[in-house]
């Protein structure tokens, strides 16, 4: 059987999930190896969480907010827009792919977009293959 | 382990939406075998009487103390079930759901891999809410005064409707006066009754209302607060008249020797540059147009200040900034009409005597520019119209959607001129009639009768590059006639652009500014398209009218009751719950490096310097989890969101 791989998608409250809901409401189809977290915003997601994430068994990782300017919170993904970009300097130096992170932004009205991107994203770390962690790693929560 | 932990799982069928392709009977197995889980069931639909029976009599005779549903998007049902919990006496945040239908079923073409899906996200939710801690939900007052923005058709529905409640209402315009763009309509379809009949009268009702405080030519700034507690700061701009003294008489305006061209009359007139923009204008206040003002230029004349009796002109008013306090914000800002002249090929800007819907809708108007009569640039009758439907709109080019009303007012511009022009020939280019309303297929077939023609197919080009003798002198259009297989020309004398009605230009800033979403079109977002299509993302902020999409006047009218029911009852209630999800910080973890108070979009974190730790207003903050993710010290809990929950959320989907 083919690789399959696991993707966790952070998805904020306000708009990136509401698209996915859009997309579910549409009844468009997209690749089921995307698993979705919600939290309020983007600007939520801690480097940490995607680090856990690839320790849990992720291939790679989605994190999703509302387009610039468009944030419920005002600038709160502009904080995800500086954090992710940072960690994922730190993990190219420890080795990790640049398309297993993935930092993008949907609308509450951009089912279609979520779509593309999941769908996208999936083929992408498909042909990476499996994420391969060293073993022993320090437990979080 | 917690040991006193007891989840009830319960997985919904909602009908085949999911169990159609998830294997329910299969995700309740294995949620059966999770960690803590004391019950896992299926249900045909969870959300039903039985359903939510079914979770409170578990949660009595089993003594769960966390209840996970797997169903729908929280957006949908998280109220219902939070509710159902509640009612067992469960705190409402002991509850979780897993979006098994929106995320999973409805996305997902294979069965398998679907109910693998299901499991994951089941599971997650379980190890999420194993961490979920009871949380008090906040109260707060509401304040029982409304802010209305933008007064036309909608929002002076809004606005009366609030104020005749007995509740204090702003009512915010940009323009000099209220009235939108109906204030400009001649007749309104079906019905043709006559727009400023039944229009003016609601002009002055809010003119002359004790609870509304009417502000004119004036802006909304800022807004800031929540639900409940809104505060918004409003630009009144001067408008070089002072509203107290003046009487309404316009000889300042009689007076004016400088002229400008008319918005109002969408260019067809000109206007002084001190006006009223219409007639019946509420306020009957003028302003005077700085960029066309003589004085403000050259500074002499003052032709309106010597003949002002009550000596109301004050060339040196101030713009006035002004400070409310509302419990909730209607958006009523309306729509801008599409500019045809981007589509060259219909001569819009470049033949004379092609002209735009609202273009025509103020020549129809007795107290137009032409006094009603239908005619031509060089003031003679035209006998041969061609009515354009769909320009902008259902084009890939320029706007997707339907703008709804273009059909209607084309039959009523053709029944308006078959009264004025007896012998015209009318021609009605269309894609599809869509004349869906109460009435109006009536309409359709009334207009019908009249003798018009309509020719199904889209127009190409509105040339005066005549071939026949029959054409010369004329405009031709060019259309496929689709219907014939066909391409034709007609000679026209005029041609009426049915423009699309699009969101305004400002839509963006708007939106910004009220913090409400829009959906591609550039209209303003609903909260749900059809369970909630007032309200916003953003509790407390309604939105109605043209601004929200377009729509006919007893739809927008529809809206506005709708907003200002929804407004009502807030202030009757009183009291408004608010989300108890924000942040927290640990005193004795916090360093005090003061990252989070910079981070914080709404100034709620404050420094006590005497402590030197940083301290979260519960009131203000709305739990982004911003300051939470940026935290070196991990002194903040972001309550309901916590890193322990997430993390083993996370550790859930990827089982």
């Amino acid at each position: 059987m083919s690789f399959e791989p696991k993707i966790v998608a952070f998805l904020c409250n306000w708009c990136s999930y509401r698209g996915a809901d859009l997309a579910g409401t549409s009844r468009m189809k997209c690749a089921p190896n995307v698993r979705p977290i919600r939290v309020m915003c983007s600007g939520r997601v801690e480097p940490d969480f995607i680090l856990k994430a690839f320790e849990a068994g992720a291939d790679g990782i989605l994190v999703l907010g509302c387009h610039p300017g468009d944030c419920h919170y005002a600038e709160g993904n502009h904080a995800a827009a500086r954090r992710i970009p940072l960690l994922k300097k730190m993990l190219a130096q420890l080795g990790v792919e640049d398309e297993r992170v993935r930092l993008d932004w949907v609308s509450a009205s951009e089912g279609h977009r979520f779509v593309s991107i999941i769908d996208d994203m999936t083929e992408k770390v498909r042909a990476l293959g499996p994420f391969s962690k060293n073993s022993g790693e320090e437990k979080h929560g | 382990m917690k040991d006193d932990v007891r989840i009830g799982v319960y997985i919904c069928h909602c009908g085949s939406n999911i169990a159609g392709t998830v294997d329910t009977k299969e995700v309740a197995k294995f949620a059966q075998g999770l960690p803590s889980v004391v019950i896992a069931k299926d249900y045909m639909y969870m959300c039903s009487d039985p359903g939510q029976n079914m979770i409170k009599e578990d949660i009595e005779q089993l003594g769960l103390n966390r209840v996970v549903v797997a169903s729908c998007s929280p957006m949908l049902h998280e109220h219902t079930f939070r509710q159902a919990c509640q009612d067992a006496g469960l705190n409402p945040y002991l509850f979780e759901m897993a979006n098994i239908r929106e995320h999973c079923s409805w996305v997902t073409e294979d069965p398998k891999s679907a109910t693998e899906k299901a499991k994951a996200l089941v599971s997650a939710a379980v190890r999420r809410i194993y961490y979920q801690e009871p949380l008090e939900v906040r109260e707060v007052p509401v304040t029982a005064s409304v802010l209305v923005v933008g007064g036309g058709i909608a929002g002076i529905q809004a606005a009366l409707e609030i104020a005749n409640a007995g509740h204090k209402v702003y009512l915010v315009e940009r323009e000099p006066s209220i009235g939108g763009h109906m204030a400009q309509f001649d007749k309104t379809f079906p019905t043709l009754d006559c727009a400023s009949c039944i229009f003016t009268p609601l002009l002055s009702a809010v003119g002359q209302h004790p609870n509304i405080d009417l502000m004119t030519y004036s802006d909304v700034e800022e807004v800031s607060g929540y639900i409940g507690n809104f505060k918004a700061k409003i630009r009144k701009r001067a408008r070089y008249v002072d509203e107290d003294k003046c009487n309404g008489c316009l000889v300042c305006v009689e007076k004016c020797p400088w002229k400008a061209v008319s918005e109002f009359d969408e260019g067809l007139a000109q206007r002084k540059a001190i006006y009223t923009p219409f007639a019946q204008a509420v306020p009957s206040v003028p302003v005077i147009d700085t960029e066309h003002c003589v004085y403000f230029s050259k500074g002499t004349c003052r032709a309106c200040e010597r003949f002002c009796d009550p000596k109301a002109i004050d060339f040196e008013q101030q713009d006035k900034e002004v400070e409310v306090e509302v419990g909730a914000v209607i958006v009523a800002t309306g729509y801008d009409a599409f500019d045809p002249s981007v589509i060259t090929s219909y001569g819009y800007g470049h033949y004379d005597n092609v002209i735009t819907a609202l273009q025509f809708e103020r020549m129809c108007n007795a107290s137009g520019p032409t006094d009603g009569k239908i005619v031509l640039r060089d003031g003679s009758e035209p006998k041969n119209i061609a009515i354009i439907h769909c320009v902008g709109s259902r084009d890939k080019n320029y706007h997707e959607y339907c703008s709804r009303v273009c059909c209607m007012y084309s039959l009523k511009y053709s029944h308006l001129i078959k009264e004025k022009i007896e012998d015209a020939e009318v021609y009605q280019f269309y894609i599809d009639m869509r004349c869906f309303g109460k009435g109006y297929e009536e309409f359709y077939e009334r207009v019908s009768d009249e003798g018009v023609k309509f020719i199904r197919g889209k127009v190409g080009e509105v040339t005066n590059r005549t071939i026949t003798e029959e054409e010369r002198g004329k405009l031709v259009v060019v259309a496929e006639d689709s219907l014939m297989s066909a391409m034709i020309r007609v000679p026209a004398d005029m041609v009426i652009l049915s423009t699309a009605l699009e969101a305004r230009s400002d839509a963006e800033a708007v939106a910004r500014l009220f913090n409400i979403s829009r959906s591609a079109d550039g209209f303003f977002l609903e909260r749900h398209p059809k369970l909630d299509p007032v309200a916003t993302t953003t509790d407390g902020t309604f939105v109605v009218g043209c601004a929200q999409g377009p729509k006919d006047i007893p739809d927008a009218v529809a809206q506005a009751s709708a907003a200002a029911a929804r407004v009502l009852a807030m202030i009757s209630k009183g009291s408004v719950e608010i989300e108890a999800a924000t942040a927290v910080i640990d005193e004795e973890l916090c360093s005090g490096c003061k990252i989070c108070n910079l981070l914080c979009p709404y100034s709620a974190i404050s420094f006590d310097e005497e402590k030197s730790v940083s301290r979260i207003n519960e009131a203000l903050c709305k739990g982004c989890g911003v300051c939470v993710a940026a935290c070196p010290s991990s002194a903040i809990a972001g309550k309901h969101f916590t890193t322990e929950q997430i993390m083993a959320e996370i550790e859930g989907v990827l089982v």
